[in-house]
This record gives structure tokens, C-alpha cells and sequence, in this order.
């Protein structure tokens, strides 16, 4: 993959630890006659459109490999139709794989039987749903608990636990409503409520909140944010939007057409994206909120004072604009008593409005 | 421009080339008719061999009975049981009495459906007492109870097989189109050769018929279930065990509960249909009462058929309305039960504490048949001049014509008109399939008995189609059309067939034009309310862009909604065809002739048990027939519609 070269590992998540949580290979899925023969082929480099002329097959997820660290969020972002969805059905083997190999803290999830299958399922990963996949005839408390009593939990211990996980999402209150007397909000807090009882490694949520509207999908990635932070789990993240990857994603992999076109942390895709597709989708992306010190320091000119504030390399651009346009010297970029480079209010506003000869 | 208006043209001149086929078709018909008529025209029973052969098979089936060991181990063991169920149940009603049977059924009522719908109940049960009919009453509901027990039984779990398996859907949904298609009376021949004529029979023949229902829907609930619901519960690592019991299972309830609403209507018309395989019951006392003209009789007990299916139809209903809300609550209420062991209690103790209620007292009962005849007599006085010479006029003018242009044509022109018809409005697969069924009747030897129920079948249809449009628009445009006529046309849909015969026969004696009739009166409130849903969905917008130009009502009608309410009243057209066959089948109870004759000549003569049974393929022949050709209009329309 022409990527692979941009593939930055994150040092500040972490993701350079030797054991990944979730490790995908070669990850192939090809829906029509004959699928698996394409797979290895002279075919498997053909476009979409000659795919389905030659062979009537559809290629959702061509090669896809990543690896992601204990604890991070990895957002996989892309379009209706992009493949995102099928990958992570196929990364939880909801629908199987046509190559490739997932392996869940080192064991392969291709090559688990269908019991062995449920018990990762039951105790090591669970997923959110866009469309929820709450059971109507059952009470809140009832479909929290249902991932317990399905693999066997004793009455009184799943009830403590649903308690429990309701009052993490903040759903005290609603225990013995019916799905369908609650707002869409509340509805996918019973979701995340049922995927957490289970205490999972790993989290899926493919697209939880696409079906929201706008301030309560905000609220929800809030809620996200805050669990990742109360219970560290490792989650991995299907979204079609853009802003809303980038609010969640210690990294984000971007998917067209069935593949991975790049894969980094934020600052990294709009800073440096791999091609005109990622340049296109991150254009209106203001860049000051994402991008940090490291994008824009320049060396020091000649005779330029340097004793303005100090700033870290990471900083975002935003949130550095109040110390640099109070100080009266450019501001210094510091890592670990190095000096890295310098930035003052020209280049501030050459970014903010873009370059003027653009 | 031209280049955007010429598809516009190309098409509008194939639609007048369709119009001026099947015109020209007809011509051809009739010319070849004027000029072949009378000759190569096959008599009743000509060729013999099939009807030979089955009366054969139906004597050594017959001789069979105590040796074959199908019969030892399969058939006879299953008709006793049978019989034995049904014994069983009209031994505990009658243990129970009339009070107690009114306890249990208001008590049920009470519990599924509610108090008004128990108060329904127990005046339906008091008055089949009053009508005099308690004990055919009972026969009949004992009847449907174990019709429809066993369809549950089994067609919920092959319904779930359904849902669950595409290979064995694909497997089966073909026999479950057949069998919905076919009219009630072919099966009876085939079920009577192996298990008589009595009760099991028509246990055995309303299971056949009224099954399709349970099995469809439970199959479509599984599938209609939220995928999300499935893959949620899949995520979690259920078995598919688990997916059944706790996702599909409950989410389906519902629709499941509407299945088998349908099966007990079902069950009812069959059961009353079934008397003519002497299944005992209210049938059995119309079928009396028809045979020897009582008209009063007649009137009496369908009035009770037209009770008890007015009863189940309530209390299923709103029992099935309720069916979701109960879970919400919780339990059943406490009084509620109570109140149900009340009166169970009630019925049951009554006859102890007042021994005059321990039999129906006969000075209670006040059949309608005194004042209905009171009524017929006074109508064949004043209106029989009337309907009769309308009946006549129809006969003479419409029927006759028809069925001699069909007795008379040579029988392969008429195969070969049916299968260009076919060609002409479909393509060359119905074409095929109408054309051998149709060489089918002609090999059973039963073309003169074919071609007079087909008169019947296409007068009736017609008129059931025009009512169906004209009607049907109305309602669908009229919202107080559809307010008024609604309920009678819901009511009408939920009476058996069997119950039409009788204002029909009381009308117009018994003819062809009865049978007719009847058919009409029975198909069209299905014909109408599909066309009416079919203009009612006819989107409002375009129907505005259509006014804003300046179109009349007319053309608003002619040019707008029926043209794109036309897949629909394709729909309607063939359901019409069904409906209309089932009854016209049944007409030849009341003088209609022609196949449903058949059958029931071979019911009460061993000696016709051949023709019976042969007159039974007929109807699944020209049953198919109708449905494919109806069928095919209708595809081949929508797919080239698309294709523009």
C-alpha cells in the first residue's frame, strides 16, 4: 500500500507498545459468485466498476491491515459505501471475512469456532449499533442485562451489574421503561449501556450516532470521551463524519472505495493529507483547531529576539493565539529544553486566513 | 425537443396496440366460432379414460380400506383420532350445558379481549339458543377449535422453518400459493377418497385450507424483524437458539397473532363449506335448508354463521390489538381473573341452583325462519315478477351467448385463444402453463362442465371488476365514501361463502344467474377495496400538478389515478378472479352446474366418485389458469413500466 509510508506510529497514545488489542491482516471482503478466487488474482487490482463487469463481484474491504494499541481510540472514517461498515462486521465476524486474518490480543478470530467465537463475543468485545438493536419487549434494566443472561450470569448478579453500568451512562430512572418511551439519545445510552455490562476489552460502534441530531450527538461524544477516560477501554470507531472523527480519534484511518487511503492522527490528515481525496475531505476542516505549533514553526531569522514565551510542540494552533499575540517576540517552541523552531502572529494569521497569494 | 416526447409516443401507441390485439383476438374468435361452431366440440365424459381410471382407483382405493397398510397404520388411525377429538368436544359441551359453555366462552372473551367484548360473546352464544341451533352451534365451534388448533400446531413451527431457512421457503411457498388459490371444493374429493365423509374429513380439509395463513405470517415476522435486533443480539454471542427465543420469537408476536386471526376465519367459511362431506354443524343446517328451498331455514341458520364469525372476528381483533399492550401492564389483573373464574363458575353451578336453566328451554326458542318465509312467500309474489324477468333478461341476453360461444367453439381454438390472450398481456410462460391446464379439462373429459363454470367465472369477474373501479374510485377519492362503505365491506369479508347462497337463492331461485350472483356479491368488496387503496395512494401532489393544469374530475381520474393505480388494480383483478372462482364453485350448490356440480355429484353418488374426483383436478386446472393469466398482466406491466 502507497500509505504505509505516512503511518506515524502515535507516540502520545502509546500505540508503540508491543502487543496490539486488535491486529488486522490483510483483511479481504468480496461479496458475488466465486469470491474467494478473486483474492490473490491478477483481478484483485481491478477497479470497482471492472471488478463488477468482469466478475459481477463487489469488493467492500480490499487489504485492509491496522494495528491498535490497548486503549485508543481508532476511528475508521469514509463515506456511505466505502466499506466501513462491512469492515467492522468483518472485524467482529458478523459477517464473514473472504481473507485475511483479525487478531483479538493475539488470538485469531478466523480460526475460532463458532463456540469459541461466542465466548470472545460474551467476555472479550463488544459493539454499538447505528440503528441501536434494542429489543422493543424488554425493559431498559432487561436489555442492558441481556448480554449477561445470555451467557449465563445468575439472576442476581447481571441485575447489580445493569444497575451499575445504568448509572455509568446516566440512565438512573428509566431501569424499567420500554425502549421505544425513550428519545433516540437515551435509546443508544441503553446500547452503550448493554455493550459495556459485559466489561469488554474492546468496544466497536459503528456509526452510534449517525441517527442523532446534532446537539445530541454532541452530548453522546462527550459521553464517549468521558467513559474512555473513567474505563480505558480500547474502541475502535466507524464514522462518516469528518469533525466528529476528529474529536474522538487518537487516529484516524480513511477508507475509500474498500481501502485504507491513510491512516494517522489528526493534525497528520489535514497537515499532510496522503492524497486529493483526503485533501478534498479535510478542506473545510479550519485548520487553527487542528493542526499544532509543529505545523507552522519556522527556524529563527536572523536577529530575531528570543525571549518570547515558551510553548510545547503539541499545542494546538487555537489555543495558542492568546500567549502569542500578547507576547511582543515570536513564541518559542520548545521540546525537552530543545529549541525546535519559532512562531509568531504573521504566521499565525497567514495560516487562519490562508496563504495570501494562494 | 422531439427527441424527449418520442419514448412518450412510442408508448402510447404499444398501449393502443395491446387494446387492439386482444379486440382483434376476439374478433378472430368469434369469426372462427361463426364458421367451426358445433363441430369438434367435446361431449360430457368423452375422452372416458381418465374418469374411467379414476373411478377404478377410487373402487380400489375403497377396497383397500382394510387391508392396505396406509390405510392400517396411517389413514384409519388418523380419521379415528380424529373422530375421537370431535366427540370428545361436543361430549364436554354438552356436559357442560348451555350455561356453562356461555360462562367459558364470555370468560375468554373476558380475559383476551375484555368486558364488551364478553357481553359480544355471551349474547352471540344465547343466541344460537334462541334460533334453536345450540347443538349445531357447538358442532361447529368444536370444529374450528380443533381446525384451528392443529394448523397453530403445526404451521407455527414450519412457519419458524420458514423464517429461518431460505432453501425450505423456497421449497414451500410455491404449494402455499397453490393451495391459497384453490377454491375451498377442490380439495374435498381428494380428502374424502382417503378419509370419507364425516367430521375428520373436514377437520383435515379446513387444516389444509386455513393453514397458509399461520405459516406466512409467522415466516414474515421472523423476517420482518430489525436486523439490528438480530446482529445486536449475534454481537453479544447468542446462539441461534438464543436469537430465536429472545429476538426473533417476541418481536414477531405480533404479526404471528394476525396469522392466526386469518386461520380461524379461515377455518370458520371451510367448516361450513365442508357440509357437503356431511361435516355436521350450521352448515350442515343450511345445506338442509337449501336442498328442499327453505328459504326461511336458510335464513335462520346462516344468520348464526353470521354470528359466530362476527363474534370471533370482534373479540380476535381486539384481543390481537391488545395482544402488545398486555406486556406494558404487566400480568393480567387480578379482578380480571377473578371476575373470568366468576363466571365460569356461574355457567357451570347454574343448572344446580336453578334446575329449569339445565336444558334450553324450547319455549325460548324463536327461529327467524317463520317470518322469513312469512317475507318469501310475499316476495315471490311481488318481486319474483321483477328479479325473475331480470334474471331472465341477463340469462338470455349475456349468459347464454357467452356460454354457447364457449360450448360451441371446437376446444382447441378455445385453448388456443386462452394461451394468445396470455401471450398477449404476458408472456410466453402463463401462455404455456393456461394452455396445458385448459388441455387438462379436456383430458379429464369434463370440458362442457369446464367451459360453463368459466362463463360464469368471466361474466362474474367482469361485473366484479367494473363494480371494483367504480366503487373503488369512489371510496378512494371520497374519504365519506370510505367512512360509510367501509365497515360494510369489512363485514363482508368476514362472512363465509356459504352464507351469501341463501339471500341469492331467496332472490332468484336456483339458476346460473345465482351462482353468479353470489360471486359477485363475494368478490367485490375485496375487488373494491384494493382499487380504493390503490387510488388512495396515488401521491396528492401529483394529483394537485394534474388539477393545477385544469383537468376535470374525469381526466383526473382517467389520465392520473387510474393509470398509476394500475399495478394495484391489476392486484385487485386477479384476487377478484379468485374469489369470484371460489364462489362460482360453490354455486353449483344452487343451480350453477358445471364443475362444483361435479363434485358434489360425486360426494352423493359412488358411482360419480370418478367424475368428482376428476371435476376436482378441473377446478385446480382452471383455478391456475386464471391465476396465471390474471397474474401475468400484471408483472409484465410493472417490469416494462421500470424499463422505461
Amino acid at each position: 500500500m502507497s500509505t504505509s509510508g505516512l503511518i506515524t506510529p502515535a507516540a502520545a497514545s502509546g500505540s508503540s507498545s508491543p502487543s496490539p488489542a486488535v491486529s488486522v491482516r490483510g483483511l479481504w471482503k468480496v461479496f458475488g459468485p466465486k469470491a474467494s478466487s478473486i483474492v490473490g488474482s491478477a483481478d484483485e487490482e481491478l477497479s470497482p466498476a471492472e471488478l463488477k463487469d468482469k466478475t459481477g463481484c463487489v469488493a467492500a474491504v480490499r487489504d485492509v491491515s491496522f494495528d491498535v494499541a490497548p486503549g485508543e481510540v481508532f476511528v475508521v472514517m469514509g463515506l456511505s459505501g466505502s466499506g466501513k461498515s462491512t469492515l467492522v462486521r468483518c472485524i467482529t465476524r458478523l459477517i464473514e471475512p473472504t481473507a485475511g486474518d483479525i487478531l483479538i490480543e493475539g488470538d485469531s478470530l478466523i480460526a475460532a469456532d463458532d463456540k469459541q467465537l461466542r465466548e470472545l463475543r460474551r467476555h472479550r468485545f463488544s459493539m454499538v449499533f447505528q440503528h441501536f438493536g434494542l429489543l422493543p419487549h424488554r425493559r431498559v434494566a432487561e436489555n442492558v442485562a441481556y448480554g449477561l443472561e445470555i451467557r449465563g450470569d445468575d439472576k442476581a448478579s447481571r441485575q447489580a451489574r445493569a444497575q451499575e453500568v445504568i448509572e455509568l451512562v446516566g440512565l438512573t430512572g428509566f431501569e424499567n421503561s420500554f425502549p421505544d418511551q425513550l428519545s433516540g439519545g437515551m435509546q443508544q445510552r441503553v446500547g452503550l449501556a448493554r455493550a459495556l455490562a459485559g466489561d469488554p476489552d474492546i468496544m466497536f460502534f459503528d456509526e452510534p450516532f449517525s441517527a442523532l441530531d446534532p446537539l445530541i450527538r454532541r452530548d453522546m461524544q462527550d459521553e464517549v470521551m468521558r467513559l474512555h477516560n473513567e474505563v480505558g477501554k480500547t474502541m475502535i470507531f466507524i464514522t462518516h463524519d469528518l469533525s466528529e472523527a476528529l474529536r474522538l480519534g487518537d487516529r484516524i484511518a480513511i477508507m475509500q472505495n474498500g481501502r485504507i487511503v491513510q491512516v494517522g492522527r489528526p493534525d497528520e490528515l489535514v497537515g499532510a493529507p496522503a492524497d486529493e481525496y483526503v485533501a478534498d475531505f479535510t478542506r473545510d476542516i479550519p485548520r487553527s483547531h487542528v493542526l499544532t505549533m509543529r505545523w507552522i514553526m519556522r527556524p529563527p531569522r536572523p536577529g530575531e529576539a528570543l525571549d518570547g514565551p515558551e510553548l510545547s510542540p503539541d499545542l494546538i494552533i487555537r489555543d495558542s493565539i492568546h500567549a502569542i499575540s500578547q507576547a511582543s517576540a515570536p513564541a518559542r517552541i520548545v521540546s525537552e529544553g530543545q529549541l525546535l523552531g519559532l512562531v509568531d502572529r504573521d504566521d499565525l494569521l497567514v495560516l487562519i486566513a490562508g496563504k495570501p497569494n494562494a | 425537443m422531439t427527441s424527449v416526447m418520442a419514448p412518450a409516443l412510442t408508448m402510447s401507441r404499444r398501449r393502443i396496440g395491446l387494446g387492439w390485439r386482444i379486440v382483434g383476438l376476439l374478433v378472430l374468435w368469434v369469426a372462427l366460432w361463426w364458421w367451426l361452431g358445433g363441430q369438434f366440440v367435446l361431449e360430457s365424459g368423452v375422452p372416458a379414460a381418465a374418469q374411467d381410471w379414476l373411478q377404478a382407483t377410487v373402487s380400489a382405493i375403497g377396497d383397500g380400506r382394510l387391508t392396505n397398510p396406509l390405510f392400517i397404520y396411517v389413514f384409519t388411525p388418523i380419521t379415528s383420532a380424529l373422530n375421537g377429538v370431535y366427540n370428545g368436544g361436543v361430549w364436554l359441551t354438552q356436559q357442560l350445558g348451555w350455561t356453562g359453555m356461555t360462562g367459558i366462552g364470555a370468560a375468554l372473551a373476558l380475559m383476551v379481549a375484555g368486558w364488551r367484548m364478553a357481553v359480544l360473546t355471551a349474547l352471540g352464544m344465547l343466541s344460537f339458543g334462541v334460533l334453536g341451533l345450540w347443538e349445531q352451534s357447538m358442532q361447529t365451534l368444536v370444529l374450528v377449535a380443533i381446525s384451528v388448533a392443529l394448523s397453530v400446531l403445526i404451521g407455527i413451527p414450519v412457519g419458524i422453518a420458514c423464517g429461518l431457512s431460505n432453501r425450505f421457503r423456497r421449497l414451500l411457498m410455491p404449494i402455499l400459493d397453490t393451495l391459497q388459490i384453490m377454491p375451498s371444493f377442490a380439495y374435498l374429493p381428494i380428502i374424502t377418497l382417503f378419509f370419507l365423509i364425516g367430521p375428520p374429513a373436514g377437520i383435515l380439509a379446513t387444516l389444509v385450507y386455513a393453514i397458509p395463513p399461520t405459516i406466512r405470517l409467522t415466516d414474515v415476522g421472523i423476517r420482518e424483524v430489525a436486523a439490528s435486533s438480530v446482529e445486536a443480539s449475534r454481537s453479544l454471542g447468542a446462539t441461534v437458539r438464543q436469537v430465536l427465543t429472545d429476538v426473533q420469537l417476541p418481536m414477531s408476536r405480533r404479526t404471528r397473532v394476525v396469522g392466526i386471526n386469518q386461520t380461524v376465519m379461515a377455518a370458520l367459511s371451510m367448516v361450513t363449506v365442508a357440509a357437503v362431506i356431511a361435516t355436521p354443524g350450521l352448515g350442515q343446517a343450511v345445506l338442509g335448508s337449501l336442498q328442499i328451498l327453505d328459504v326461511g331455514g336458510a335464513f335462520n341458520s346462516g344468520l348464526a354463521i353470521v354470528v359466530v364469525a362476527i363474534v370471533l372476528d370482534r373479540v380476535i381483533s381486539a384481543a390481537s390489538r391488545r395482544a402488545g399492550a398486555h406486556r406494558r401492564t404487566g400480568r393480567l389483573r387480578l379482578t380480571v381473573w377473578g371476575s373470568a373464574a366468576a363466571l365460569v363458575v356461574l355457567g357451570a353451578a347454574l343448572p344446580a341452583v336453578l334446575p329449569s336453566t339445565a336444558k334450553w328451554n324450547s319455549a325460548w326458542v324463536h327461529p327467524i325462519s317463520g317470518p322469513v318465509n312469512v317475507g318469501a312467500v310475499w316476495a315471490k309474489e311481488h318481486l319474483y315478477p321483477y328479479t325473475m324477468s331480470f334474471t331472465e333478461w341477463v340469462t338470455i341476453w349475456f349468459i347464454n351467448p357467452l356460454e354457447s360461444l364457449l360450448l360451441n367453439t371446437p376446444w382447441f381454438v378455445i385453448v388456443a385463444v386462452v394461451a394468445a390472450l396470455a401471450l398477449i398481456v404476458g408472456h410466453w410462460k402463463p401462455a404455456i402453463v393456461a394452455a396445458s391446464c385448459l388441455i387438462g379439462c379436456a383430458l379429464l373429459g369434463l370440458w362442457p362442465s369446464s367451459m360453463v363454470t368459466l362463463t360464469q367465472v368471466i361474466f362474474a369477474a367482469t361485473i366484479t371488476m367494473i363494480l371494483g373501479l367504480v366503487v373503488g374510485t369512489w371510496i378512494g377519492r371520497s374519504r365519506w365514501a370510505d367512512r360509510v362503505l367501509r365497515p360494510i365491506l369489512d363485514a363482508g369479508q368476514v362472512l363465509p361463502p356459504f352464507v351469501y347462497l341463501v339471500p341469492c337463492l331467496a332472490l332468484f331461485g336456483p339458476t346460473r344467474f345465482t351462482a353468479i350472483f353470489a360471486a359477485v356479491v363475494y368478490a367485490s368488496p375485496a375487488a373494491i377495496k384494493i382499487v380504493g387503496e390503490g387510488i388512495a395512494t396515488v401521491a396528492p401532489n401529483t394529483i394537485e400538478a394534474a388539477r393545477s393544469m385544469g383537468s376535470s374530475t374525469l381526466q383526473e381520474i382517467g389520465k392520473v389515478q387510474l393509470p398509476m393505480a394500475r399495478p394495484i388494480i391489476l392486484v385487485a383483478l386477479n384476487q377478484g378472479i379468485i374469489y369470484v372462482m371460489a364462489m362460482v364453485v360453490i354455486g353449483g350448490l344452487v343451480g350453477g352446474g358445471g364443475l362444483g356440480y361435479d363434485v358434489v355429484k360425486g360426494f352423493a353418488n359412488e358411482s360419480y366418485a370418478g367424475t368428482g374426483l376428476a371435476a376436482g383436478f378441473a377446478i385446480v386446472l382452471l383455478g391456475v389458469m386464471l391465476d396465471r393469466v390474471s397474474q401475468s398482466a400484471g408483472r409484465v406491466r410493472r417490469t416494462s413500466s421500470h424499463a422505461v
